[in-house]
């Protein structure tokens, strides 16, 4: 599995990196400087109390059950691989997935936000990508609503008793997808369009975002799933923690 | 072949189709981010150009824009990181379920509930 798994992630940051890099553009988040101050502090405060509960899961996750750590990290580094990978779409243009809905299935939302902001912070310094400002309404896209949809879909699947790994693609994919539709909404909410006000407006940056990221949001289902394997496979023990963990963490 | 090699060969070969056709179908095409599109998006709603009010720390520590191959070095170093823990995650998992004998194996019923 790891070596399969090294090449196809070699082999799809090469072409990745061939095919998008030397245009300069920069994918999918809204831009530095792009939202009005009054915003980037409303979205920032709305994400504060999810990042505070994330913080107090991850500490209690660290204390009780230090077995699940490791999966932790690996859900963090899931996101780190995958909103580095810049994919082109049938639009045209490129995008990057989110990669925040294998840790919404494992650990919930709250743990989940923390994750997607570290990596929010290392492409808002480093990259040029996103950025400080927009931070606040970065994460709560990416890394709560997106999040928050999958961890939804994925307990409704489960009650509905529909096929683990089906449900697991289809969570992770629709909390892409969701991603990038609650971006429009801030961008439309920001920018309302002088005829059709707010709505319009919206339907206008749907039109951008949503036909780009549709395949993304499959491979990222596709990807989600995978993993999600490999873990069904290797990592029983970790996951049953986890589970009953889940009673006291996550209620 | 088991079900699970079936469904993971498959999804693999998926995933290629599905990030590499575009380049395919679209020849000529510029793949530019669609951040982009965003913001010339947002200057034509709004009627007029938009300056942003704010610009990257790192563009304004360097006096410019992030060139395009330091750009993909910090991508590369992104995704490095990212792949590099997940490695040894799956490695760790993997080899200790290999070698570790039965002990690790608790057969549960649990964890269809995850």
């Amino acid at each position: 599995m790891t070596t399969v798994e090294k090449k196809i992630m070699s082999f799809s940051i090469v072409a990745g990196l061939v095919f998008c890099v030397p245009q300069t553009a920069l994918a999918m988040h809204i831009m530095e400087g792009y939202l009005p101050p009054a915003f980037c502090i409303g979205w920032g405060a709305i994400c504060l109390p999810f990042l505070a509960a994330g913080v107090i899961t991850i500490r209690q996750l660290v204390q009780q059950h230090r077995k699940s750590i490791l999966l932790l990290a690996m859900a963090g580094a899931f996101v780190f691989v995958i909103s580095s990978l810049k994919i082109p779409s049938v639009t045209g243009s490129c995008s990057h997935m989110t990669g925040t809905g294998l840790g919404a299935i494992l650990f919930g939302v709250p743990a989940t936000s923390v994750l997607g902001l570290i990596v929010l912070v290392f492409q808002a310094l480093l990259l040029a990508h996103g950025g400080l400002t927009t931070l606040g309404a970065n994460t709560f896209s990416m890394a709560i609503a997106g999040p928050l949809l999958t961890w939804g879909v994925y307990q409704a699947g489960k009650k509905l008793r529909l096929p683990k790994l089906f449900n697991v693609f289809l969570a992770a994919m629709l909390g892409d997808l969701l991603t990038y539709c609650v971006t429009s909404v801030q961008l439309a909410l920001a920018y309302p369009s002088a005829e059709g006000g707010m709505w319009s407006s919206m339907m206008e940056f749907l039109a951008v975002f949503a036909p780009t990221q549709l395949p993304l949001a499959i491979i990222e289902g596709i990807l989600t799933m995978l993993v999600m394997m490999g873990l069904e496979t290797y990592a029983k023990s970790e996951l049953h923690e986890l589970c009953c963990a889940k009673g006291g963490l996550f209620k | 072949m088991s079900r699970n090699t079936k469904i993971v060969l498959f999804s693999l070969l998926a995933v290629i189709v599905l990030a590499l056709a575009p380049l395919f179908a679209l020849r000529g095409a510029e793949f530019g981010g669609s951040d982009d599109a965003g913001s010339v998006k947002v200057e034509e709603v709004t009627g007029e150009e938009y300056k942003p009010w704010f610009t990257p720390v790192l563009e304004q520590i360097i006096g410019g824009e992030l060139p395009g191959e330091v750009e993909s070095l910090f991508f590369c170093i992104q995704t490095g990181l990212g792949v590099g823990v997940l490695a040894y995650g799956f490695g760790y998992l993997v080899a200790r379920k290999k070698y570790g004998g039965m002990q690790e194996e608790k057969p549960s019923h649990k964890e269809e509930q995850l």
